[in-house]
């Protein structure tokens, strides 16, 4: 079931009356949203709901009337037939600044309004350019519709003393300003500063030569910057990816997830025929998709503009099978048999190695595949905690929007803006609403500016940290090393542990910076410990979450895929290894010899990858733009996306493939239809039972109410009406008591030297992102990052070229320094084109 | 006479601090801090009746009592932007009568318990702006500023802070904004300052005359304050009179003067030969008073000035002769009020930029009377829309010129209206 928003009833509502229409409010609410929520749209430019207010459009002028009270008794006044006098003021007054209050009467629609109306949009028509027939935001342009509903019909402006100014302006190479057409309303200056805390842009000059500029550099560096585009209400700023790309009213739009990071925010993808793609259906733009429990109505930038990797020129549009050391094409029936083959003689060596952005369906047939071949599946990850999530993630119910006052949050061991965007976001939200944000983290991150407490350690003592907040105030562990005893004289640790073993919902966010796969480990279950034994399990707005690298990492541990500890031991002793979705040859070059040692390789892929050009077979599989099927955020919420563009010719969804592998091992599973294949596993996992394509279908009533074309103007962000998801109770929801597993705590290892340790950057230069074209420039070169001391004693200089030796292979890097940093740190974004799995002693030399 | 503000006309070298302190300078800040309680001095003010000398004349004590008790600290900005074009009586109080004003701010920062008061004045008072900072030091040296005043546990600091040269700057909550180091835009209100002011706490934002009366109403005491001026508009005022007259300058006169003693008997009259035809009463912001004999014999108090069609403001009073036609006039006025609207609210922002195309064709001769027509909705579809009041000052001069000379319009265009009808009224 799709959960309501409901209005928070323990507060008592205000009843006011517009347009003759009494409705009930939440007190707080500003006079547009009230009517908005009565049916009435009042018409708004610069007011957005997701926003504060500033008045300056002066769209929503209405006439406010107050009940009159009666000077001498104090009491209401009232008319002779005993309804409640009201005053209504000489001036109109703005509806997106006034709060409600109980008796207010507004007239939204008088004649003196509707001449108000006329007259604002008259005076922003004149400095206007009228170049709708070439502009992108035509058809979906609050300015077009405002005028067709309230505007003068022919303009008393002299069109040749109309102001010109620059139209094709560079903000940075995302976002294209066309300062003829901005009519100052600020929403993309406080949408950076209000909303996503990166205020790059700003007002210049003033008056009429008011003009939004930007203050960094590059321009507009800012992972939101596309945000900007949607709720601007003109064409005036665009993107780069979309600008003269097509018209809005071309467009189909199709529901879909973005796969990028767990958040799994809703998109809607816009595709249409078009000739220069040959007459193909081709996405023209994802743009964000109402989702109040997971990304509102926003996504990053990587989620935007990173999505061409699916029309890629580089995707394999038929099988390849090795005939005389040449991949060579074939049929699929050729290709199967080959792989049946082999399939059928591997005799419990089949390993099967999965990426972490299959659809659940995907998992759940390599899973029965795996099983009924006595293989292991593995996850190609270096995170772990999945079935602790499983356990004790967030309860059913739960929802980021909801935390506040009263609430914790603790962020360790993560960049999560880096990491997930939109949960940077909530986060950062839910601090401002009142929660307790607590960041643990070697290093300073954007998240540490909402935090109440910032808490450094060392990397590699990620687990001890929580370990101490848990023995802060339940010391039961007097065994426990002297690093760990010195972390608990920590006053910030202990007040932050006070603190979050106190408040009513707790949420435990982990990541995996500077950690390798036993680290996460033993993170995943130090987390764990302090939300069980701090009672905040089994409940709603608390519980675990994993900053997974990958989008679906949760669906595939939900559906029984495991990392592995030695990756390549058990790819190299494969009879056969069957990669899916994944490209170990390019991370590491100890994986690429792994897969060289294998005996028969089998690389289901959407592009000829390096792991996939050293395979026997390669099978050509669809993008997730091609198919239908489900995915399970970090929060656990399951959701649909929808087959946007017609599949090529040639490729198959990922678990038809399994499946038709599968038959080689007289195992039947779905191969047809995806939403079949859902019920499969839903049938078989207690979390997912009773679930269907049709409930993760369902949607409610969402506030704000966005994307609706309609005057009160939310932006372009799509309502959503292709389904919200279902959040998935937690064992411990379930009722199952979850079990503390304490794992002795080591001492770290002496220190000797250099440690290099592996970060995430959002923009990274994996197999999703390169062959978007507009991210290019933003993309970074491979770099180490040292704090200052360290630098200084190697004499490296920032942005200079150093010589880094990393697991016997050197490779020239730029230095950045870092002054947060701990010393011997020797920090490695992962996917730049460095391997590197967990912290590894490294040397460094100019 | 220059009893109040200006007295440094009176006494030589006023503008010394051992002068001003011979001349019970600071005596009575001293009195306040060692044996008075703030709301003493705030209510003192309060009796006195002084209004806001920046232009909207409220009430100056009333302000100060609106503070917030519970959110600290408090804080005192000085209005010292002047920028109405006209009006130039705060720069003559800074500049040579500075200890007075300087003790009026921080008898205001004690009263309100503010221990930081900034006095934010326009670019272009960067030499004032120094030689307020040496009276600062001086003040600091001298223990009349500091921490622990007189042994006891109030301490206050004061700065001045420089604008950028933006006419906007001298809305209060714009002021603000520029003085947070923001671009310089009008806040909402309410919230008003004394409940979310610089830094979005308290603060008292008062204008440079307004404080610079405030020493003399402590030591002397309301009753003595109201002395001068009438019943509702108590004091003396500062009156800046330009234009047309044979003496322009600052003259400090009891409110409830008359138009006519301040232009003829202290101005000098008008140039000889012309008769005097229009008088702006609050500078470029102001409407046009025909100066007939009932405007003329108008007292100018905040209460008066209003019978006649305009506000008192701050003061500036613009002399306006038969030498001078309107549509030179709002020409001028409206280039300044282009030039000047911040751009945050879209009817000034627009409204003004349209305007001065018309004021130029009309003045340039090329206009027609549909044009004048016009010119007078866009200046009333701009009023009454705005957040602060810029964008209704921009158009005062225009309606109240096209209202009331409408034959200096007639005059500058080509042909009679085909159809239109000038929905005018004074």
């Amino acid at each position: 079931m799709a959960e309501a928003i409901a209005p928070k009833t323990e507060q008592k509502l205000v009843t006011l009356t517009i347009d003759d229409r009494t409705v009930s409010v939440a007190p707080g609410t500003w006079v547009v949203d009230a009517a908005k929520q009565a049916g009435i749209d009042i018409p708004v430019f610069c007011y957005h709901p997701k926003m504060e207010p500033v008045g300056m459009c002066r769209m929503c002028l209405v006439e406010i009337g107050r009940p009159m009270v009666d000077r001498a008794t104090g009491q209401p006044a009232l008319n002779e037939d005993g309804t409640p006098k009201i005053q209504f003021g000489a001036k109109l007054e703005t509806g997106c600044t006034i709060p409600v209050s109980e008796g207010l009467v507004v007239r939204g629609y008088t004649d003196k309004v509707k001449e108000e109306r006329d007259q604002v949009l008259e005076f922003l028509l004149t400095s206007h350019p009228l170049d709708c027939p070439i502009c992108d935001k035509g058809g979906e342009c609050p300015l077009q519709n405002l005028t067709m509903h309230f505007g003068p019909g022919e303009s008393r402006y002299i069109y040749d003393e109309k102001i010109r100014l620059d139209k094709h302006v560079p903000l940075g190479e995302l976002i294209f300003l066309d300062r003829e057409r901005c009519i100052q309303c600020a929403r993309c200056t406080r949408f950076q500063t209000e909303v996503v805390d990166d205020p790059v842009i700003g007002f210049s000059e003033r008056g009429r030569a008011l003009e939004i500029v930007t203050f960094s550099e590059p321009g507009f560096d800012s992972y939101w910057s596309g945000n900007t585009t949607d709720i601007c209400p003109v064409g005036a700023l665009t993107t780069a990816d979309f600008r003269f790309e097509a018209r809005p009213w071309e467009l189909k739009p199709v529901a879909s997830i973005c796969t990028h990071c767990p958040v799994n925010c809703n998109t809607t993808l816009n595709t249409r025929r078009e000739a220069k793609a040959g007459g193909r259906q081709v996405v023209k733009r994802v743009m964000p998709r109402q989702n109040e429990w997971v990304n509102e109505i926003w996504i990053c930038d990587k989620g935007r503009f990173a999505y061409h990797y699916t029309e890629s020129s580089n995707r394999i549009v038929q099988p390849l099978l090795r005939k005389g050391g040449q991949l060579t094409p074939v049929g699929w029936d050729e290709a199967l048999a080959a792989v049946a083959d082999k399939v059928k003689k591997a005799g419990g060596k089949l390993v099967t190695v999965a990426g972490g952005r299959l659809s659940n369906e995907d998992y759940f047939n390599i899973k029965k595949l795996s099983e009924k071949a006595i293989g292991p599946a593995l996850l190609y990850s270096q995170m772990a905690g999945g079935d602790l999530v499983a356990q004790v993630g967030l309860g059913a119910g739960s929802n980021l929007g909801d935390l506040g006052a009263g609430s914790a949050i603790l962020v360790i061991a993560s960049d999560l803006e880096e990491e997930a965007p939109l949960w940077w976001l909530r986060v950062r939200q839910a601090a401002e609403r009142g929660a307790t944000l607590i960041v643990a983290n070697p290093r300073r991150t954007k998240l540490d500016r909402s935090a109440k407490y910032a808490l450094r350690y060392d990397y590699g003592q990620e687990a001890a940290v929580l370990h101490a907040m848990l023995d802060s105030f339940s010391p039961k562990r007097p065994d426990h090393p002297e690093s760990l005893r010195k972390l608990l004289r920590d006053d910030a640790l202990k007040a932050a542990a006070q603190e979050l073993s106190q408040v009513e919902s707790l949420v435990v966010f982990y990541g995996s910076e500077g950690t390798d796969l036993a680290a996460s480990q033993a993170l995943a279950n130090a987390a764990a410990n302090l939300l069980i034994a701090t009672g905040h399990v089994g409940k709603p707005n608390n519980g675990l979450v994993a900053i997974w690298d990958k989008g679906n990492a949760q669906g595939a541990w939900d559906l029984g895929l495991r990392p592995s500890e030695n990756l390549a031991a058990q790819m190299e002793e494969a009879a056969v290894l069957y990669i899916v979705g994944a490209d170990p040859a390019s991370d590491d070059p100890a994986l690429a010899a792994a897969v060289d040692g294998a005996q028969f390789v089998v690389v289901q892929e959407l592009a000829l990858t390096k792991t996939a050009q050293a395979a026997d077979v390669v099978l050509p599989a669809q993008a997730f733009t091609e198919r239908e099927g489900s995915y399970t955020s970090g929060e656990r919420r399951v959701q649909r996306f929808y087959p946007a563009v017609p599949a090529i010719e040639g490729m198959r969804a990922d678990f038809a493939i399994t499946a038709q592998i599968a038959t080689a091992l007289g195992l039947n599973l779905e191969q047809r239809i995806g939403s079949l294949a859902f019920l499969q596993l839903a049938a078989a996992n207690e979390a997912y039972k009773d679930l269907d394509f049709g409930k993760l279908a369902e949607v409610t009533e969402q506030w704000p109410i966005i994307g609706r074309a309609d005057v009160y103007y939310g932006g372009t962000t799509y309502d959503n009406t292709q389904g919200l998801g279902v959040k998935l109770s937690s064992e411990a929801d379930r009722g199952q008591s979850p079990v503390l597993s304490f794992a002795p705590l080591q001492e770290p290892a002496a220190k000797d030297g250099l440690v290099a340790v592996p970060v995430s950057r959002l923009y990274d230069r994996g197999n999703t992102i390169l062959p978007s074209k507009l991210l290019s420039a933003r993309l970074e070169a491979p770099q180490v990052i040292l704090n200052p001391e360290d630098a200084e004693s190697l004499g490296l200089e920032m942005g200079k070229p150093a010589k880094m030796t990393l697991n016997g292979v050197t490779s020239t890097v730029t230095v950045h320094i870092d002054n947060s940093l701990p010393k011997d740190a020797a920090l490695i974004p992962r996917s730049l084109g460095l391997a590197i799995s967990g912290p590894t002693p490294v040397k460094v030399a100019a | 006479m220059n009893e109040i503000l200006l007295r440094h006309r009176e006494i030589n070298n006023l503008d010394q601090l051992p002068i001003y302190r011979q001349n019970k300078g600071f005596e009575t800040f001293k009195r306040a801090v060692t044996g008075m309680k703030p709301e003493e001095v705030t209510e003192i003010v309060k009796a006195s009746g002084l209004r806001g000398r920046g232009g909207a004349g409220f009430p100056t004590g009333i302000k100060w009592s609106f503070m917030d008790k519970n959110n600290w600290p408090h804080y005192v900005v000085t209005n010292a932007d002047e920028s109405e074009p006209g009006t130039f009586k705060d720069r003559e109080i800074m500049e040579s009568n500075p200890f007075q004003f300087l003790e009026g701010v921080m008898l205001c920062a004690y009263a309100v318990g503010a221990n930081a008061a900034y006095i934010y004045l326009r670019g272009e008072f960067w030499d004032l702006a120094a030689e307020l900072d040496k009276h600062i030091e001086y003040l600091e040296r001298e223990g009349l500023l500091g921490d622990k005043l007189f042994g006891s546990e109030y301490g206050l600091r004061l700065y001045t802070h420089l604008g950028a040269g933006a006419y906007i700057c001298g809305e209060e909550t714009a002021l603000l904004e520029s003085l947070e180091g923001k671009l310089g835009q009008p806040r909402l209100r309410p919230p008003f300052p004394p409940s979310f002011g610089l830094y979005g706490k308290p603060t008292v934002v008062n204008n440079v005359e307004t404080l610079a009366n405030v020493p003399l109403i402590v030591e002397r005491g309301a009753a003595w304050y109201r002395g001068f001026g009438t019943e509702k508009s108590p004091g003396t005022k500062v009156f800046s009179l330009s234009g047309n007259v044979e003496k322009p300058g600052n003259y400090e006169l009891p409110l409830g003067t008359t138009f006519r003693e301040l232009i003829f008997t202290h101005g000098g009259g008008i140039p000889t030969g012309r008769k005097v035809k229009a008088i702006m009463p609050a500078g470029a912001s102001s409407s046009l008073i025909v100066a007939d004999d009932k405007a003329l014999d108008t007292p100018m108090d905040y209460e008066s000035v209003p019978s006649v069609g305009a506000q008192l403001g701050s003061a500036s009073i613009i002399v306006i002769d038969d030498s001078v036609s309107m549509d030179w006039l709002i020409n001028k006025t409206v280039h300044f009020f282009q030039h000047e609207s911040c751009g945050k609210c879209t009817p000034c922002r627009e409204g003004t930029y349209w305007m001065r195309h018309l004021t130029e064709r009309i003045h340039q001769g090329g206009a027609n009377w549909n044009d004048v027509i016009l010119l007078n909705e866009v200046a009333t579809n701009i009023k009454g829309k705005c957040l602060c009041a810029l964008g209704d000052f921009a158009t005062e001069a225009v309606t109240s010129s096209i209202a009331r000379f409408k034959g200096d319009f007639e005059g500058k265009t080509q042909a009679a209206p085909v159809k239109m009808e000038a929905k005018v009224s004074s």
